[in-house]
């Protein structure tokens, strides 16, 4: 039983809404934090709560690309591809990191640390390029700091390279001269 | 030279400014809510947004205030507002930093909003992939119902407006306003036929209004300063106010620039972007995300306002910028944003599914010199079957970038097909790589 410990947090979830169905991607988020993929049994819990088949929970789960119906690696690694991080290196970046893990797109580690993926536009156009970690962003990467991510992330889980609340430019004066 | 106040990112930018509760209501925060909630009459702000000229910051540039007033005045039941925060556009990176850094500029516009159009429930459908974001609305959205500007009736004024952050799961065809709705009622983000529109048949079939990030984040600036003060600012009256231009690409300083919206490309990539990032001059750029038709250096003194880049045969879009040195291969630019395309279809019509993938799959074999003769008027072909067929705008922007390059920068693909040709026999077949 996933949400069993999450009581609270499903029924915050669904007042949120009038109609329960609604509380679809937020429960099978919530299924991949906990599991780090969506199981069947996870499906067939929430189509449990929501009063719903599994095939319908699962039909939509297929739809969002974020959701792993299969268990992957203890952290995802996704490079985006997208033109405007290709235009500054996104690609030899990516054949660095298969080298690197000596993986394949799509693939995971022996060790079952990393999973490597690419995907499109994460919305850092102007700081490529980048890639997203689980739930954190790196940023304007070079195959030194991402040497750097992955032993972070391999010796201590953790990386103090991810990215904060953005501003880029870092500071203006409120007004622009032309 | 001139000098432009900023509106939008003039608090985020002070050093000292960290968009918590306290700081946004340093700056005169939430006064805008205070000073209408329950006193001016719902339909004068949604005159007030209508005489600002304020249009839509999310790509198609709507008129809000008009938007606002499609609403049915009269309807019993409830009505929604819903933020679209999806940001999936490549090229596009500015609601990130408006919600990571003002979250509360944000939340009041959507306030104000919801009392305009009698809306009680406001729903951010924000992307999956922006954690961090959804972290910092949410946290705002705690303080500011602890500080009584949402939920049951408001500082006393007898609005109710509740708030929540609702996270998508990784589809771009969710920032479409249909498919969004369809998202946040829990199915796959599949764009509705329209009519009938959100704005009697939106979300749970009630009464809805989608707007952007950007748009509702201005909404508190008109209260305080007025409608006529906006709509002096850009091209009065089609084209108003300031907007975060969001620039990638080669350009030695990339991020988000807020510009009134007169400001020309060349301002905003040569000025403040601090021009290209080595010596090799501008090819190309796309005026207003991945949608957009490519523009040439020879357009790069036109203004970025709506209808001025229209005419220039593009659009201003998400204003969204990237720029591309000379070097960069078009028919490669193109290929690459047809694959974002083809992967980010969502299926529902035979045109952009197939279409799609017969485009990356022609693009690719010119690539890898295997182009035929009559590939490039295939790829017309396939364009203009899309154009204008398909159930939602996607069809329109996914043949943009193959569009424009093949007008602009023919000769190189017809280079690659020369090379294809002369090539011939001369070696083996290489395999079309797969469509992974
Ligand atoms: C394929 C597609 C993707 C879109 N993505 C977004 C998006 O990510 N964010 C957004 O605000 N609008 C997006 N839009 C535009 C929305 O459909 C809608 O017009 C907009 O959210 C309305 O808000 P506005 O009037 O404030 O701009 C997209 C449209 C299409 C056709
Ligand atoms: S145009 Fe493409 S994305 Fe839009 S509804 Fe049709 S198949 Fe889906
Ligand atoms: S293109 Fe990579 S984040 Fe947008």
């Amino acid at each position: 039983m996933i949400f069993h410990k999450h009581q609270a947090t499903v029924n915050d979830i669904l007042s949120r809404y009038p109609v329960k169905r609604s509380a679809m991607l937020p429960l099978l988020n919530l299924a991949q934090k906990e599991e780090g993929y969506v199981s069947q049994a996870a499906i067939r819990e929430i189509a449990g709560i929501l009063d719903l088949t599994p095939p319908q929970v699962f039909e939509t789960a297929t739809f969002y690309t974020m959701l792993n119906l299969k268990p992957i690696g203890k952290f995802h690694v996704q490079v985006c591809r997208s033109l405007m991080c290709a235009l500054v290196g996104a690609d030899p970046l990516v054949d660095w990191l298969r080298k690197h893990l000596g993986i394949g797109l799509g693939q995971t580690t022996e060790d079952k640390m990393f999973t490597l993926s690419t995907v499109e536009c994460l919305g850092s156009c102007g700081t490529g390029p980048m890639m997203q970690i689980n739930d954190d962003y790196y940023e304007r990467l070079t195959e030194d700091k991402v040497g750097r991510i992955l032993k972070d992330l391999r010796e201590t889980g953790d990386c103090s390279l991810k990215s904060g609340p953005f501003l880029v430019p870092e500071r203006g004066e409120g007004v622009v001269s032309l | 030279m001139k000098t432009f106040e900023k509106i939008l990112l003039t608090n985020m930018e002070r050093p000292e400014y960290t968009g918590s509760l306290a700081d946004y209501e340093g700056t005169g925060g939430y006064k805008a809510l205070k000073t209408v909630l329950g006193k001016t009459p719902p339909n004068d702000l949604i005159e007030m947004v209508k005489k600002s000229g304020l249009r839509g910051r999310g790509g198609a540039g709507f008129p809000t205030g008009v938007k606002w007033g499609f609403i049915p005045k009269d309807h019993p039941g409830p009505k929604y507002l819903c933020c679209n925060a999806d940001e999936s556009e490549p090229g596009t990176f500015k609601d990130r930093q408006l919600m990571e850094r003002d979250p509360h500029q944000i939340l009041e516009g959507i306030a104000i909003s919801c009392y305009a159009i009698g809306a009680q429930t406001a729903y951010i459908y924000i992307r999956g992939e922006f954690r961090l974001a959804a972290k910092i609305l949410e946290r705002a959205i705690a303080e500011a119902y602890r500080a009584g500007h949402l939920g049951a009736d408001i500082h006393g004024s007898g609005v109710t407006v509740n708030v929540s952050v609702h996270a998508g799961a990784g589809a771009y065809i969710c920032g479409e306003e249909t498919a969004l709705l369809e998202s946040l009622e829990g199915k796959r983000g599949k764009p509705r036929t329209k009519p009938p529109f959100p704005a009697t048949h939106g979300l749970y079939q009630k009464p809805t209004v989608v707007n952007n990030v950007e748009t509702l984040a201005n909404v508190p600036h008109i209260v305080n300063r007025g409608a006529d003060w906006f709509a002096s600012i850009g091209v009065p009256p089609k084209s108003t106010g300031t907007r975060v231009f969001c620039l990638s690409g080669h350009v030695k300083r990339p991020g988000n620039y807020e510009l009134p919206v007169n400001a020309t490309f060349r301002d905003l990539i040569f000025e403040l972007g601090g021009g290209m990032r080595s010596d090799k001059p501008l090819k190309a750029f796309i005026p207003g995300g991945a949608s957009a038709p490519f523009l040439t250096p020879d357009h790069v003194d036109v203004q970025m306002d709506f209808e001025s880049v229209a005419m220039a045969g593009s659009m201003s879009g998400s204003g969204g910028i990237t720029v591309m040195e000379e070097g960069t291969s078009m028919v490669w630019a193109a290929l690459r944003l047809m694959e974002f395309f083809y992967h980010e279809s969502c299926g529902k019509c035979t045109p952009c599914r197939e279409g799609s993938s017969w485009i990356v799959q022609i693009l690719q074999r010119i690539m890898n010199k295997q182009g035929r003769p009559d590939d490039l008027r295939t790829l017309t072909e396939i364009c203009e079957n899309i154009g204008g067929r398909t159930v939602c705008a996607f069809g329109d922007a996914e043949i943009a970038p193959v569009q424009s390059t093949l007008k602009y920068w023919r000769n190189e693909y017809e280079a690659l097909i020369e090379e294809a040709e002369a090539l011939k026999g001369s070696r083996k077949e290489i395999p079309v790589l797969s469509l992974a």
